[in-house]
């Protein structure tokens, strides 16, 4: 197990780096420190100097890969994709480009983020997976067909008419809840019940529909009808049986969130006024600052190979047959 | 006197169409093709949904054929067109397009939706509801600017189709060859392509679109003199954007073809073509191509409508199509603050709102029915 | 009475969807019974519905399947009558059921006493300690020790699981056990330990047993009476020992006379023509009269009655009251007994060896740990040596997992070898590549077991026969057309199969396509792998026919690998048996056969269903 993981680890280290070279690629090969400094500047300040006083001060004056410059070791070291790419295996993410420590940033702004991501995950997965057993259980009726139409239904709306619907209904129309911002301490669920209402609604369509579609594709399997055949009660052989053996792929798409839960939703929080790293992401696209980007595309790597390995872990729990070694 | 225009997205429809059409004609006489399509026309579920995407992709497609209008000039001198594109859709909704109003009216209003101070036929200045230019004529009313709110969902179609095709057709090509390669080679090949698509699909979606199209901003920008109009330039954006989640989208599809190829290649049939020396290119091309085409077509219906949706979000969050561009995305985007006035503005939102949904329903459940006939596993389970 | 009364079963299934809507008769009219303690036989080849009357008796149709009419009694409680809830005490307790595939008829991921438990729970309501004392108690029943208790399915053997799971159908006492196909998935000498099993059960317990089986041998160890079932119906039913010794159905009498065996050695098998008709076939008069060799006009106007035609011997045919052995003569003699081009065949001289294998190896390897190291090697097959000559078969007998389809594999160069030396007409097949193994390649050819998976569904008969010879041979279009013509007649296939898709075939012709397929690059070798065992036992008649035809015309090397020693009886001129990716005994058939003087060889040969269930 021990073995797996460190393999796992090591694994790890080559998709890392490739991310890393792929936004390094994007960042700072096709969109030079040169152009980025001219878009921060604006039109009118566009002067030469300005732009390299720009690169300096935020630390992009280096070359990109070979710094022929410097001596020994530094010629390799002292260049942009060390200082501004390799750095972030050591989680040392810098300062965005209007100059704040991005790591203060992130540390403060998960927090509100898995306030509304973390129930949104938990609720979601229990209210999914009861709607989807309730699907199943009546299969074949009027109500399997209903519940079917109203997933596709649901699915087939844009998940910003569930924002702009609940926030325009139970903030502006009934006045349960404020439409948007966020405050630390005990009030903060006053803020967190309606992006979690809205996430839920808008993912119960489609989520609810691939796990009926699961659970019936182990109906049909061999052993539910041994099940049947000892005289189970069809609520038995569903819970025991058919629930326990779906449970692996359910889990290889549930897991593997989890600890990216930490980087909340950009829609959800955008739209809410959470100040969580969802908002953060999207602040700092449109403001097209590079440094908070690439941050946030190396931690949600980092994140997601975290989740692929739990993931792993999660399996020999729900399956016997799985042995890490 | 007009110029027909190509656009790159009108010639890559053209190339979408042409490409459908071939494949249609060469399998026009195989039965195994044929029957499942046949059976999904049969059922009155696919009849109805078919047609409702054909009336989509009708409006896409007049909405595709474009053109420059002449400029009145002098006679013996050179032609002067215009730098705005027209397309045949602009043609037929003319009345739509010029009849503007001034900003908001409601449905098949007579009157703005906001006072303003107008000047009575007495000559006295007051508060009042000023009239419309063009009064009972907007079916879903006007937005902001005054522009007719039909004529924007219609124009919102093609830019939500080619979203939902262009990146399939730019996906595909990655999907087939390294889903197919990395499941019948094994081995290095599929260490290394495993590995791509661990590494790509590592990077969170949004996060790598919206980076990707950062990128490709800047550089239209900074060659703003290649592409002489606002259209050539929307285009070429959205090309981008299609480009963008054909290149980040693929790893899906090729996981689930490396996984049915891992099986394929261990059947009897590819071993019987292995014993008799066939080529590796030609089992593949003959074997394995044709057996997984069934989850490809499923794939693809499948993930129109989840493109067609998500333009409208990457568009809110300011990397989708150029903001000057009619889309769903960018109506919803304008039409969401005005929730906030009082009276409330609803009429663009909801426009948006039925017109996308129709669309998405449509194409859902058409893939359902499809899924069904090409996939005898999935019969029954949704 | 105790035991289960059958009258009148009739199954209906909904098909072809709502926009061509069809009803499907799979079981038209069924009626049995089984007394107390007592074991009948439900034969029939695939397709004529013998499956689904089982699950309708459990109440266990699949989706869109019903019961259209008829009864099924309990010790004369009505079950179609009984409301789910008392259905769910009956099943799996009064009544139970054994399933074909041990491999998915359990659930994976909980062990085998928790599967136990339920059931004990369910019908006898023991929990805890007494439930943990009964299942170790049952799975001693079953012959299976305590460590397995906790143990999962994965971690068994596939005659474990198949214990495991009757143990489970134990748990509730049942009066009567349905068994169906139990062993069909099974190995012979396994299968030969289970139906011992199944045997010493029933009258331990004194339980009543229905077994369904497609093969007359396992029926004849097992049933005291055996119903045999044709198109959803049963056209004979009498007591074991008056329907093996005179078989009054036409049908039942082909199903004996297509069986291979040593005795027929050298004779052509009888073939029974056609195939089994669908269940949404529409019939008039005797529903076996398109096949049947003495049907005369009045079987095609008018269904015959299920009558007594002598005491305790029903039948549905016209002609089964008339004296049973002159029917039974003609049924045999319609066809003629034609020694040349049969198998087995008297051995002549030994002709020009085509292949030799020396000492082949093929070892995979197991890895492990941080950086996978190869640890180890799995030896599938382990230094094997043989030879077959021109115009003989070698028939190559072993059980699931023993090697011999990686054997054949690594023959083809499919997989390559370890270790080891092939040659093919004295020439050795290591170190070739390119063009010269292309060329190799046309003279040794495969033909797989499975007729569904071998052929491509996305192409052409005629395109199918096609490739080998477009990749190794140089002929023009017209030459490759003519040959497809010439190998569609030579296998009995109409000329029209060239334009047409392998779905539009029944399994018996997907094989002979999958022969001609073979065929087309004239090989010298071909090796067989299982060519018959996914079909059923008419068809297997006509393959293994169409098989000696060829192997005369063309003076064909045969490697026949099997697992059914009565098809190795009855075709091959010499046998090698593998165990453990070895060969541990080789010899002139007849000889092995009778004298075999491995130990293994001999409790093969002793597990072979139709000697009766040995203790």
């Amino acid at each position: 197990m021990l073995n797996y993981i460190l393999r796992r680890l090591l694994y790890a280290i080559p998709i890392l780096l490739g991310v890393n070279l792929l936004t390094f690629a994007l960042f700072f090969m096709v969109n030079t420190p040169d152009d980025m400094a001219r878009i921060h500047l604006g039109a009118k300040h566009v002067t030469p100097e300005a732009i390299t006083r720009w690169k300096v001060e935020h630390g992009y004056d280096k070359p990109l890969f070979l710094n022929a410059a410097a001596a020994g070791l530094d010629k390799a070291t002292d260049t942009l994709f060390v200082e501004k790419s390799l750095k972030l295996f050591v989680l040392d993410f810098g300062a965005s480009d209007d100059g704040r420590d991005i790591a203060r940033e992130i540390g403060q702004r998960m927090w509100p983020s898995l306030a509304i991501a973390l129930p949104t995950f938990l609720v979601g997965l229990l209210a999914y997976l009861s709607f989807a057993l309730l699907l199943v259980f009546f299969r074949g009726t009027a109500l399997d067909t209903g519940g079917v139409i109203l997933c596709v239904a649901l699915m087939s709306i844009s998940g910003l008419f569930y924002v702009i619907g609940g926030q325009y209904l139970m903030g502006k129309l009934w006045h349960w809840f404020p439409i948007s911002g966020y405050q630390p301490g005990l009030d903060a669920w006053k803020f967190m019940v309606m992006p979690v209402l809205v996430s839920l609604i808008g993912g119960i369509g489609d989520s609810s529909r691939f796990y009926r579609a699961l659970f019936i594709e182990e109906i049909g399997k061999d052993y539910v009808r041994t099940a049947r055949a000892k005289g189970l009660s069809d609520l038995r052989v569903l819970f025991r049986h058919v629930l326990g053996n779906a449970m692996i792929p359910i889990l290889t798409g549930v897991v593997v969130v989890i600890p990216r839960l930490f980087m909340g939703s950009l829609i959800i929080e955008s739209f809410f006024g959470i100040p969580g790293l969802g908002s953060y992401t999207i602040d700092a696209i449109q403001a097209q600052d590079f440094a908070i980007v690439r941050s946030m595309v190396f931690l949600g790597s980092l994140l997601y190979i975290v989740g692929l390995v739990l993931t792993d872990i999660s399996y020999t729990w729900a399956d016997p047959r799985v042995r890490l070694e | 006197m007009i110029k027909p225009v190509l656009l790159w997205s009108d010639a890559l429809i053209l190339l979408l169409l042409l490409t459908v059409a071939a494949l249609v004609w060469l399998a026009r006489k195989n039965d195994t093709f044929r029957a499942p399509w046949r059976q999904v026309m049969a059922s009155r579920m696919g009849f109805v949904t078919a047609s409702i995407l054909a009336v989509y992709a009708g409006i896409g497609l007049l909405d595709s054929m474009h053109y420059v209008e002449r400029l009145p000039s002098a006679p013996g001198q050179q032609a002067q067109y215009s730098g705005e594109v027209f397309s045949a859709l602009d043609a037929l909704l003319k009345p739509l397009r010029v009849n503007v109003e001034k900003t908001y009216s409601s449905p098949l209003a007579t009157h703005l939706y906001a006072k303003e101070t107008v000047q009575g036929p007495d000559g006295v200045e007051r508060r009042d509801y000023p009239p419309l230019k063009y009064p009972g004529t907007h079916l879903l009313g006007t937005d902001k600017v005054g522009q007719d709110v039909l004529y924007l969902s219609l124009k919102s179609i093609r830019t939500g189709l080619l979203i939902g095709t262009l990146t399939t057709l730019i996906m595909l090509p990655f999907a087939l060859s390294l889903g197919i390669a990395a499941g019948y080679f094994g081995g290095r090949i599929d260490d290394a392509i495993q590995y791509l698509y661990t590494t790509l699909n590592s990077i969170p979606g949004v996060l790598l679109i919206a980076a990707a199209v950062l990128v490709v901003q800047v550089q239209i920008e900074a060659h703003a003199e290649m592409f002489n109009t606002a259209a050539a330039r929307s285009d070429v954006r959205l090309l981008a954007l299609c480009a963008i989640l054909g290149v980040t989208g693929w790893t899906g599809l090729a996981r689930l073809l490396r996984a049915e190829a891992l099986k394929l290649r261990e059947l009897e049939f590819v071993q019987a073509a292995r014993a008799f020396g066939v080529t590796d290119a030609r089992i593949l091309l003959r074997h394995l191509l044709p057996n997984v085409m069934h989850l490809v077509l499923i794939s693809v219906v499948i993930d129109f409508s989840g493109l067609v949706l998500a333009e409208a979000v990457l568009s809110y969050v300011g990397v989708g199509v150029d903001p000057g561009m009619i889309s769903f995305g960018n109506m919803i985007n304008g039409a969401r603050l005005e929730l906030a006035r009082e009276p409330v503005v609803w009429w663009q939102l909801a426009a948006a709102f039925v017109f996308m949904f129709v669309l998405v329903l449509a194409a859902n459940l058409f893939a359902d029915q499809v899924r069904d006939a090409l996939d005898p596993k999935s019969r029954g389970r949704a | 009475m105790s035991g289960l009364v059958v009258e009148n079963l009739r199954i209906e299934i909904a098909a072809g969807g709502a926009s061509n809507p069809r009803v499907l008769k799979p079981v038209d009219g069924v009626s049995f019974e089984i007394g107390a303690n007592e074991c009948v036989a439900l034969l029939g080849e695939s397709g004529c519905g013998k499956s689904l009357t089982a699950l309708a008796l459990m109440r266990l149709l699949p989706d869109g399947g019903r019961v259209a009419s008829g009864s099924v009694r309990l010790a004369e409680e009505d079950l179609f009558a009984l409301t789910e809830a008392e259905m769910g005490e009956v099943r799996g307790g009064r009544l139970a059921m054994i399933f074909q595939e041990p491999q998915t008829s359990l659930n994976p991921v909980m062990t085998v006493a928790e599967q136990i438990d339920e059931a004990l729970m369910a019908h006898r309501g023991l929990t805890g300690a007494a439930a943990t004392e009964e299942s170790l108690r049952l799975l001693e029943s079953v012959g299976l020790g305590a460590d397995k208790l906790d143990a999962y399915p994965f971690q068994l053997s596939g005659g474990q699981r198949q214990r495991a799971l009757i143990a489970m159908m134990l748990a509730g006492e049942p009066e009567v056990l349905i068994a169906d196909e139990p062993t069909t998935a099974l190995d012979v000498t396994v299968q030969a330990q289970i139906l011992r099993l199944l045997k010493d059960l029933q009258q331990q317990r004194g339980m009543s047993l229905l077994l369904i089986t497609h093969d007359l041998d396992v029926a004849h160890d097992m049933a005291d009476r055996v119903a045999v079932m044709y198109a959803g119906q049963i056209v004979e039913w009498a007591s074991s020992d008056a329907l093996y010794a005179a078989p009054r159905h036409p049908y039942t009498q082909k199903l004996f006379a297509v069986l291979p065996r040593l005795d027929r050695r050298g004779e052509r098998l009888d073939s029974l023509p056609g195939r089994v008709p669908g269940p949404d076939t529409l019939f008039v008069g005797c529903r076996f009269a398109d096949r049947c060799p003495v049907a005369f006009e009045r079987c095609r106007v008018e269904t015959p009655a299920f009558h007594e035609a002598a005491p305790g011997h029903f039948a549905r045919c016209h002609l089964a009251d008339s004296a049973d052995e002159s029917t039974s003569r003609r049924v045999r003699h319609a066809h003629q007994i034609t020694p040349n081009g049969a198998h087995g065949a008297p051995y002549a001289a030994p002709l020009a060896v085509v292949l030799e294998v020396r000492d082949l190896a093929v070892h995979f390897p197991i890895r492990k740990g941080l950086l996978k190291r190869t640890i180890g090697h799995a030896k599938a097959v382990d230094g094997v040596s043989l030879q077959v000559a021109a115009g003989e078969t070698l028939a190559l007998v072993g059980e699931s997992g023993c090697g011999k389809t990686t054997l054949a594999r690594a023959i083809l160069r499919l997989i390559e070898p370890t270790a080891g030396r092939v040659s093919l007409l004295g020439e050795p097949l290591a170190g070739l590549r390119g063009e010269a193994l292309r060329r190799k390649r046309a003279e040794m050819q495969i033909v797989f077991q499975d007729p569904f998976s071998s052929l491509n569904p996305r192409m052409k008969v005629g395109e199918i026969l096609a490739e080998g010879m477009a990749a190794l041979l140089s002929l023009s279009a017209a030459a490759q057309r003519e040959r497809v013509a010439d190998l569609l007649n030579q296998v009995g296939l109409p000329a029209d199969a060239v334009g047409r898709y392998p779905h539009e075939f029944s399994g018996g012709q997907r094989q002979r396509i999958a022969i001609a397929r073979a065929l087309a690059v004239e090989p010298k070798l071909l090796i067989l792998d299982e060519p018959t065992s996914a079909l059923d036992v008419s068809v297997q008649a006509q393959i293994l026919n169409l098989l000696a035809d060829l192997q005369q015309q063309h003076g064909l090397a045969y490697l026949f690998i099997t697992h059914n020693l009565s098809v190795v009886s009855y075709l091959a001129h010499r046998v090698a048996v593998m165990q453990g990716g070895k060969i541990v005994e080789q010899g002139e058939a007849e000889t092995l056969l009778t004298r075999p003087e491995n130990a293994y060889t001999r409790l093969l040969l002793d597990s072979a269903p139709g000697r009766g269930v040995g203790s």
